[in-house]
């Protein structure tokens, strides 16, 4: 899950559109970018997308510290064109976004200002060449549980870019298991690799989909609102039911002792995450919080001339156009 | 899991395998037409390898985020022609070495690349001229190999050029804007170009091997490209406000493998994995 303890904005309107719109929702209707909306569904959307937006941004940088040393061509290119999808599905998002009402760059000035998060799971370091497998295998199949009820979430423009990028995720995280698959029955060194980075990459994967439901003050609101689908805990559930046995086919060990398949209620029980990490993480003190929010404020920062230069030139292009006719 | 088939894999086999790719058959002659004709395919491989890895060095640190998804564009059409000049290089040597064998497993000397595509990135100013300058290079190049007399050559140019004249159309387009952009993004531009311009004249200078695949017509001599580029170059620079360096000083080396300080690094990036890990394959 891209968006993680997104509050719901409370709305205090007239009670006939509330209940009016309410009932669209209720009906399977999409809300579009022109119809009336509450101000807190407007603004509890424009979090949760822009959250999504910058966790695509900034997923881009674990990735693309190994694009250079991908070891061999095709691999390469399969990372670039991941990481690229990932680009385009934050663009994708930030449209949506501006739909509501903000541009993208007042999004992007409140990622780098700290008062917008994007995933907790992109603090995390990509250390071998194995975690590569290992982010498209758990993170991209945990951004999936998630992003796949969201293709019938209420709002129009997110749901259709949903579609777009339920597709491409299906496609990384396949790839992802492709590459973490190869490691695992390669020479024991990468076998080691790809245990270390399902050891690591464990409980921050079941942390992307947030605190159990029974802590999280936000979700009834956001659920009759359709923009939140499942609960926090069924979708960490059926995560781990589904990557329990794909782990197994690897040969690989998932770093839980208190891992167990559980007749009654047709799933495995688990052990939670630390949530103190969690947090922590929120709050800044992930092992690459500072690192990610350099790389991006750099990118920005060094990037001004660029687009400066370019609405200058559109300028220019404009009042010729106009000094000619 | 598959049920494990039987292993036909046996010494014997394996032996016959390794002769019928090449295996231990002796490096070509240099000076021989094969020698000659693998440099030149080398040439071409190189050159997409390692700009496309210099290119893919943004991927995530991009001006605005419409370009990282260019460069990554960009990177991604060289990495793939990349795989089919090198394919073919390996093909001609004749000694089993695949394009990943020669991108991963050979050391600085033997790569082939224009110094141009070695330079760092610099700012997005210089990685945008490095591209300018060498799509309009390699645009007339892929062009005039079209016409190939080897079919294998004239068929991936064709392939390849189809990208190409999108990544020229692009480069051009953008040191348009911002060589005639703000004072600043002016200045950075005509940096780039005084930075860079000494690198642009390698790619029309011939060696020996040059003027033997000229004479054979499988490749176009370096120096015939030239007035294209001239004039790509001139009507793009005059547009752009940015003005041509007087001095057309080349340096020269990368295409016979002397190489610059960076070339080492870049390697040391690029090549790790496959030369801490020489046995696995991934």
């Amino acid at each position: 899950m891209y968006a993680q303890m997104v509050k719901s904005e409370a709305t205090e309107e007239d009670p006939e559109k509330l209940a009016a719109f309410q009932a669209r929702i209720d009906a399977g209707e999409r809300i579009e970018p022109k119809d009336w909306m509450p101000e807190g569904y407007r603004k509890t959307l424009i979090r949760q997308i822009g959250q999504h937006a910058h966790s695509e941004i900034v997923g881009q940088l674990p990735e693309g510290n190994w694009i250079t040393r991908a070891p061999t061509l095709e691999r390469k290119a399969i990372l670039l064109a991941k990481v690229q999808d990932e680009a385009g599905h934050g663009l994708y998002l930030y449209c949506a976004a501006e739909t509501l009402g903000i541009s993208r760059d007042e999004l992007t000035e409140q990622l780098l200002s700290g008062k917008m998060k994007y995933s907790s799971i992109f603090n995390y370091p990509t250390l071998t060449w194995a975690d590569i497998g290992a982010v498209g295998w758990l993170v991209d199949g945990a951004a999936i549980m998630n992003q796949v009820p969201l293709q019938r979430t209420s709002f129009g423009p997110y749901a259709r870019a949903m579609v777009r990028i339920c597709k491409e995720e299906s496609f990384h995280q396949r790839q992802g298991y492709d590459l973490i698959r190869k490691m695992a029955e390669g020479t024991p060194e990468q076998k080691a690799m790809a245990q270390d980075a399902l050891n690591r990459f464990w409980y921050p994967s079941l942390m992307m989909f947030g605190p159990s439901d029974k802590d999280s003050v936000h979700s009834t609101q956001s659920m009759a609102w359709k923009i939140k689908i499942n609960t926090n805990d069924e979708l960490r559930q059926k995560f781990v039911d589904q990557t329990v046995p794909q782990a197994e086919f690897l040969g690989l060990t998932i770093p839980d002792e208190n891992l167990k398949w559980n007749e009654d209620k047709g799933g495995y029980d688990f052990s939670e995450p630390d949530w103190n990490e969690f947090y922590e993480v929120l709050k800044g003190n992930g092992p690459c919080n500072a690192d990610r929010m350099e790389a991006r404020t750099r990118a920005w920062r060094d990037g001004a001339w660029v687009r400066d230069g370019l609405m200058a030139h559109a300028r220019k292009q404009a009042t010729r156009r106009v000094a000619a006719e | 899991m598959a049920p494990s088939l039987s292993d036909v894999m046996t010494p014997d086999a394996a032996a016959l395998a390794a002769a019928q790719k090449g295996e231990g058959r002796a490096p070509l002659e240099v000076g021989s037409p094969g020698h000659d004709l693998f440099t030149g395919l080398t040439r071409l491989g190189d050159n997409c390898l390692i700009l496309g890895h210099r290119v893919s060095e943004w991927c995530g640190h991009a001006p605005v985020l419409e370009e990282d998804i260019a460069l990554a564009n960009m990177a991604l059409d060289l990495i793939g022609q990349t795989q089919l000049w090198l394919g073919l290089a390996g093909e001609v040597e004749g000694r089993g070495r695949d394009a990943d064998a020669l991108a991963f497993r050979r050391d600085g000397w033997d790569f082939r690349n224009l110094l141009l595509v070695e330079r760092p990135n610099g700012d997005f100013g210089q990685t945008l001229m490095r591209q300018f300058l060498f799509d309009a290079w390699h645009a007339p190049m892929l062009k005039a190999l079209e016409g190939s007399s080897d079919d294998r050559i004239a068929a991936i140019a064709r392939k390849a050029g189809k990208e190409v004249a999108y990544h020229i159309e692009r480069s051009a387009d953008l040191v348009i804007r911002l060589g005639d952009g703000t004072e600043e993004s002016h200045a950075r531009m005509q940096a780039a170009l005084e930075a860079l311009w000494g690198y642009a004249g390698e790619a029309f200078i011939a060696d020996a091997v040059d003027t033997r695949l000229a004479e054979a017509g499988l490749m176009p001599a370096p120096e015939s490209l030239r007035a294209t580029f001239d004039e790509t170059v001139n009507a793009v620079f005059a547009e752009a406000t940015l003005t041509r360096p007087e001095s057309d000083f080349a340096h020269q080396g990368g295409k016979q493998g002397r190489h610059s300080e960076h070339m080492g690094h870049l390697l040391t990036h690029m090549q790790w994995l496959q030369r801490a890990y020489p046995d696995a394959t991934w």
